[in-house]
């Protein structure tokens, strides 16, 4: 059974020399073809041009982190969808139904599964209630101070850890498809990201995650088509293909239900870590209103839904119609990550592949500035304006406060993921999502639906929710035995959310009881109006 | 953020911020919104959980061949995607078409 961050390992395999023997497809992967270069300067150049734009239009604190609340519901569904599609989803899972069958398809349902989730029980609210991060709904009538402080803690972690995989896993793809040095690969992600949010802010980064979101689903698009066209447009042609190639086992329920409590369990951590990911639900401060709120929401949902839907189709047909099969697409890497790349190169020559592995690279770039802008907001809009100048700083401080937090973040991004170059970093998705469902989702649940939520109940329900996350994912065979190498797991389990959410609502519930906050309950009151009619929202 | 109550005799148009979270109006519109909601949390979580754990634990029938080779677990996995997306499509059709209205109409007496 893997564990979220699976899929996360396999983008770290490097690409190891095909086996000799077969007849095997030629591939001009990994060495800099001119298509890929002309697309990927294509995509940045124009990219830059909406940053200078955006530029002009980011003055305020609230246009840096939020946009401005300018974004409409379509272009923020977009945006959501771009901030959540990683390059881990679309060739991880591509490659996993490639090499696994059946089981990449059961994984990929686990991915939109959240969306759901979060409309019914925190988009609106947290619209109504916060201004900048979800530590402003937390904290809204509890005591800022240690409420923010706990907050940025939950957020920062889980935006650091899932930040490091991202770039240790963009390094080693973009090596595999450009043939670039890892350190370059590092350096140019970060300065390019970093163009985006800091002279950007949130305008230049919502564009460039619709960008990203559109070029992404029309190139796994054409991709589903141009197979679909080869097995006369019947999905089941295809299944046959795969069966008789590699037998009925193919499109049956394997490995990765072989537990049902682990099955349950990473469902847990994927479903309720999507509510506690602070750079997606920052994206709900960009829209005007709890009701756009809601629309992005159904966008969102709409577009993941159709590129989990048809990408086990490209995965397929990646190990059908590639000659050499699965054996040509594990022996490029091991995790089966350029099964899509590959195929594309098969069904729509040099261009089509020099068009995927930019849009690949255009993606990693649009998910880490997402990433660091949250990151950056935890620490400049949570802790410096909030704890350190008790919510009284001027914009301009604010502003130069945002800017410098990005940089830190941006200089820590990049220079982690040259540290951890290299290194077995898979578990850090699996613990960023942990965190996200037992530190922040519990915490901001509570606190918009609990009226005897303290200020001591939320502080303790984030600190345990992300120790132990962190704990027990330590402990566990991800990290004990496949990275520290010791024979065996302390915590038997790869996937802790079922123990470790449960005791953040335990712990959230008991503590409140036992340390009732009379100023809490009374602006419940006040928090109601604002959450349920939106009066007085930002 | 509380308005003051400015006159006890209020016009029975307007309604200050305590008034309107004590009326029954507000009430049954918050008890109605997490009704809903966690009635499509519960169909949520009974087609993804329920699909997960079918997997895990009846192999026999998701194995089961629908078509030539097509097994049951195919359209099982499109279902609990597809079942995702109706149910926050019906969310949002719920909350234009009764909530909203009745939002602005308990908004419009505050004052």
């Amino acid at each position: 059974m893997p564990s979220i961050g699976a899929i996360q390992a396999l983008l770290l395999t490097q690409a190891a020399p095909a086996a000799a023997g077969e007849p095997m497809q030629q591939t001009s992967l990994g060495s800099p073809s001119m298509m890929s270069i002309l697309f990927f300067f294509m995509i940045v150049a124009v990219t830059l041009v909406i940053t200078y734009w955006a530029a002009r239009k980011t003055k305020t604190s609230s246009e840096f982190y939020a946009a401005g609340r300018s974004v409409s519901a379509l272009q923020n569904g977009f945006a959501l969808a771009g901030d959540y599609m990683s390059a881990a989803s679309f060739l991880g899972i591509s490659g996993m139904v490639a090499l696994k069958g059946y089981d990449g398809m059961i994984y990929a349902t686990g991915w939109l599964v959240g969306w759901p989730a979060l409309m019914f029980l925190v988009a609106e609210p947290l619209r109504n209630l916060g201004k900048f991060t979800f530590a402003d709904v937390v904290a809204f009538r509890l005591r800022q101070k240690p409420v923010r402080i706990a907050a940025a803690i939950g957020g920062i972690l889980t935006v650091l850890f899932y930040t490091i995989a991202q770039m240790v896993g963009s390094g080693a793809l973009i090596q595999l498809m450009f043939g670039l040095k890892y350190e370059y690969a590092e350096l140019i992600v970060g300065v390019v990201m970093l163009a985006y949010v800091l002279f950007g802010g949130m305008l230049a980064t919502t564009w460039v995650q619709i960008i990203k979101a559109g070029l992404l689903l029309f190139g796994v698009s054409l991709l589903t088509v141009l197979v679909l066209a080869k097995f006369g447009f019947h999905p089941g042609n295809i299944y046959a293909a795969v069966v008789e190639k590699y037998g009925q086992t193919a499109l049956e329920p394997g490995g990765i239900v072989a537990s049902p409590v682990e099955a349950v369990s990473l469902g847990l951590a994927l479903m309720f870590g999507l509510l506690g990911l602070p750079h997606i639900l920052m994206r709900f401060y960009t829209v005007p209103d709890a009701k756009a709120a809601r629309k992005s929401v159904l966008y969102a949902t709409g577009l993941i839904g159709y590129f989990y839907i048809i990408i086990p189709i490209v995965g397929f047909g990646a190990s059908v119609l590639m000659p050499g099969g699965r054996k040509f697409i594990s022996g490029i890497d091991g995790g089966g990550n350029m099964a899509a790349p590959l195929l594309a190169e098969l069904l729509g020559g040099t261009a089509f592949l020099g068009f995927i592995a930019a849009v690949a690279f255009a993606t990693i770039l649009a998910v880490v500035a997402g990433l660091t802008l949250a990151g950056a907001s935890a620490y400049s809009h949570d802790i410096y304006v909030n704890v350190i100048k008790g919510g009284k700083a001027t914009e301009e401080e604010q502003v130069k406060a945002a800017k410098i937090a990005t940089i830190i973040f941006g200089v820590f991004a990049v220079g982690l993921g040259i540290l951890f170059k290299g290194q077995n970093v898979a578990f850090m998705v699996g613990l960023a999502f942990a965190i996200a469902a037992s530190a922040n989702f519990p915490a901001l649940l509570m606190s918009i639906v609990w009226k005897r939520f303290t200020t001591q109940g939320a502080v303790w329900s984030i600190l345990v929710g992300a120790f132990s996350s962190c704990a027990m994912i330590l402990l566990s065979k991800t990290v004990w035995v496949d990275v520290f190498k010791f024979e065996h797991a302390i915590f038997p389990m790869k996937n802790p959310a079922i123990f470790s959410m449960t005791s953040a609502f335990a712990v959230g519930i008991v503590v409140s009881l036992l340390t009732p906050e009379r100023e809490a309950q009374e602006k419940f009151e006040d928090e109601k109006l604002r959450t349920y009619l939106g009066v007085g929202a930002e | 953020m509380s308005k003051p109550a400015v006159s006890p005799l209020k016009d029975r148009s307007t309604r200050s911020a305590h008034e309107v979270i004590a009326s029954p109006e507000f009430k049954a519109l918050v008890a109605k919104r997490w009704k809903v909601s966690m009635v499509l949390l519960t169909l949520l979580f009974v087609s993804y959980y329920g699909f997960i754990l079918l997997v895990a634990t009846n192999k026999t029938l998701v194995n089961t061949k629908i078509g030539e080779v097509t097994t049951l677990a195919i359209p099982l996995g499109l279902a609990a995607i597809v079942i995702a997306f109706v149910l926050t499509a019906f969310y949002v059709a719920w909350a234009n078409k009764s909530y909203d209205p009745e939002v602005e109409r308990i908004r419009s007496q505050l004052r």
